[in-house]
């Protein structure tokens, strides 16, 4: 039990996840999916950032002329989040605009409504 | 250093900018790009295949100016090389024959965007095919599902979009879970260079730290990529994916696109974790139960269709089903019976999706069988190639799907007596029910057509093959006549490549 309180970022983060895997499994609106998706991977990045800190150091950028390697984290880390955000950012667009199409034809954000819809579509034809 | 060592840098760099560059042009030049460039891309990989085969060993690419355990790495062998070459061909031929149906069914300012995104697909495929770090992986395998969609939506009614968002909903589970074991990976190892993650796993198994974070990591992985790659319980997305999609993108989506999850899987089964060591963690029996069952139930599931395109859509469930058993199967031959079914179902499966499309044309645009009955009468040509594809699905010898069958019988051997069983098993009901729907579709499109009316407003047609239909379909049944006859060669081929790919 002790190990959940020391790492407390871990833990936020998992928690986070399961929200953000569960909503975008189970939910019905779509908006909630992407919002779904967009915790899920922040969740991540969070787990990232959080394994990356090493308590006491500073961000490796040399200012005051200190190079010794023991005083910064590991740039790499914070370099993979920076690249996650980007990519989850563009994901999170072309799904926003997959649902704006969606709504304009269905009227709805509802994916159960909306497979209704475009079941009886699919039978009339 | 020798000129050739940068062609897999260049394929990558040209498919990526002349994706760029096609956003601004005319559809008419975007196209002509589109085309040359995978010819560019073909040429290089073919060149870049001779040149591995002869030197008989794999290469490290430095990309940037930061030496091995810091910077970026392409690496290329035999195999690398064999699949860019073969994904790159089979998206040549997708292209040029569906070059007709994108004039006609995408609004003509919508088709560039449409060349963009089969650009930035060869691209990222290219990319997840030749890298050697597993965070560009990633990001590679969000630039696939990005550029998927958009060949899944091209299509602007109800139906494509639906399909789209299902896809990408599936995707984003798969590629989150993904994520977050390579974060994890990352974590345990602090490497992100495959060659030094292996270094690291080696030293973790043996010392027997962190076992279960490790089998954690390795198992979100591998379900992610399973995901995306639709293996059986979650391939809900591709019949409407496949189904109701233009021609061309339906037969990069299932010849190609899902390959390319498999290939970076494998990569991470072989390369970055070691065989061993995945066997360990038992993942590779749930790669074989669900391989198993997605050979059977997608099959089930291609007899009860009614619409020619969704049945062949199934049929990739039930072929993604295979090549999982063959990583399942826990041997070295199953893995090379799987990478040559990754080659068999490519060509055959884009084969199966162009003649059908061929075969609805001629009948009045109706995808259903009663409808498509002496289509391939009407149609000679896509009537044989598709008579072919499905021969090849169904096993008969000559042709590849004969080949990869033997091969995972073969394999099966090598593996426990329960495994062999229910192996042998699974093959011989896989290939009944395969026989059931394919031939079931190929008498249908014989049979002598009705004379009651077609349920669409459509009305039949004699065909006209363009020339370049036309050979299309002749280079993709000797494509697949030699995948069947010349196979010997080609599992050498595969053998070297795996061994200094691992």
């Amino acid at each position: 039990m002790g190990a959940l309180f020391t790492n407390i970022e871990e833990v936020v983060s998992v928690i986070l996840f399961g929200i953000g895997f569960t909503t975008l499994m189970f939910h019905k609106n779509l908006l909630k999916k992407i919002i779904a998706f967009d915790i899920m991977d922040a969740s991540v990045y969070l787990f990232l950032t959080a394994k990356g800190y090493i308590a006491g150091r500073a961000a490796p950028i040399v200012v005051d002329g200190v190079t010794d390697v023991s005083a910064y984290i590991n740039p790499i880390p914070s370099g993979l989040v920076l690249t996650g955000i980007v990519v989850s950012v563009s994901v999170s667009a072309i799904m926003l605009s997959l649902t704006v199409r969606l709504y304009k034809r269905y009227r709805t954000l509802n994916i159960d409504e909306i497979m209704m819809k475009y079941r009886s579509e699919v039978l009339s034809r | 250093m020798s000129f050739v060592q940068n062609f897999p840098f260049f394929s990558i760099i040209i498919a990526m900018f002349s994706g760029i560059i096609s956003s601004v042009l005319p559809a008419k030049a975007a196209r002509r790009l589109c085309t040359a460039m995978i010819t560019a891309v073909v040429i290089m990989s073919g060149c870049l295949l001779i040149f591995t085969v002869r030197t008989g060993e794999s290469f490290n690419y430095m990309m940037g100016h930061f030496p091995a355990p810091w910077g970026n790495e392409i690496r290329a062998g035999v195999l690398e090389a064999a699949m860019a070459l073969f994904f790159s061909v089979i998206m040549l031929f997708s292209i040029i024959s569906g070059l007709g149906q994108i004039k006609e069914e995408i609004e003509s300012t919508k088709q560039s965007l449409y060349f963009v995104m089969v650009n930035l697909l060869l691209s990222s495929l290219l990319a997840l095919i030749y890298t050697n770090d597993i965070f560009t992986a990633y990001v590679f395998v969000e630039i696939n599902t990005i550029a998927a969609c958009g060949l899944i939506m091209v299509r602007q009614n109800g139906h494509a979009i639906v399909a789209a968002v299902r896809y990408m909903v599936m995707s984003l589970i798969g590629s989150g879970m993904l994520l977050l074991g390579i974060i994890l990976m990352y974590d345990l190892t602090g490497q992100l260079l495959i060659e030094y993650i292996r270094d690291e796993v080696e030293i973790l198994a043996a010392s027997g730290q962190y076992t279960v974070p490790l089998t954690v990591s390795i198992a979100l992985m591998g379900i992610g990529l399973s995901i995306k790659s639709a293996l059986f319980p979650f391939s809900t997305w591709v019949p409407d994916a496949y189904g109701y999609s233009i021609t061309p993108s339906a037969s990069i989506l299932s010849s190609l696109v899902s390959k390319g999850y498999i290939f970076l899987l494998l990569k991470i089964i072989i390369r970055m974790i070691g065989f061993d060591v995945i066997k360990d963690t038992k993942i590779t029996v749930i790669f074989f139960v669900y391989g198993v069952l997605g050979m059977i139930i997608g099959s089930v599931n291609a007899i009860r269709e009614t619409e020619i395109r969704r049945m062949v859509a199934f049929s990739s469930i039930a072929q993604i089903g295979y090549i999982y058993m063959g990583f399942g199967l826990g041997v070295e031959a199953g893995i090379i019976a799987s990478v040559f079914h990754i080659l068999s179902h490519a060509a055959t499966k884009s084969l199966l999706f162009i003649s059908s499309s061929a075969l609805i044309k001629v009948s009045g645009d109706s995808k259903k069988f009663k409808d498509l009955r002496g289509s391939g009468r009407r149609n000679v040509l896509a009537g044989v190639t598709f008579t072919v594809g499905s021969l090849s699905m169904v096993g008969i010898p000559l042709l590849s799907g004969f080949v990869s069958k033997l091969l995972f019988a073969e394999a099966s051997f090598r593996s426990d007596t329960l495994t062999m069983v229910i192996t042998l098993f699974a093959l011989a009901v896989s290939t009944l029910l395969n026989v059931i729907y394919f031939l079931r579709t190929v008498i249908t499109i014989y049979m002598p057509q009705d004379s009651c009316p077609l349920s669409g407003s459509g009305v039949l047609t004699k065909a006209k093959n363009p020339p370049v239909f036309a050979a299309v379909c002749v280079a993709l049944i000797a494509l697949n006549l030699f995948l069947g006859m010349m196979s010997e060669p080609i599992v050498n081929l595969i053998k070297s490549g795996l061994s200094m790919f691992g």
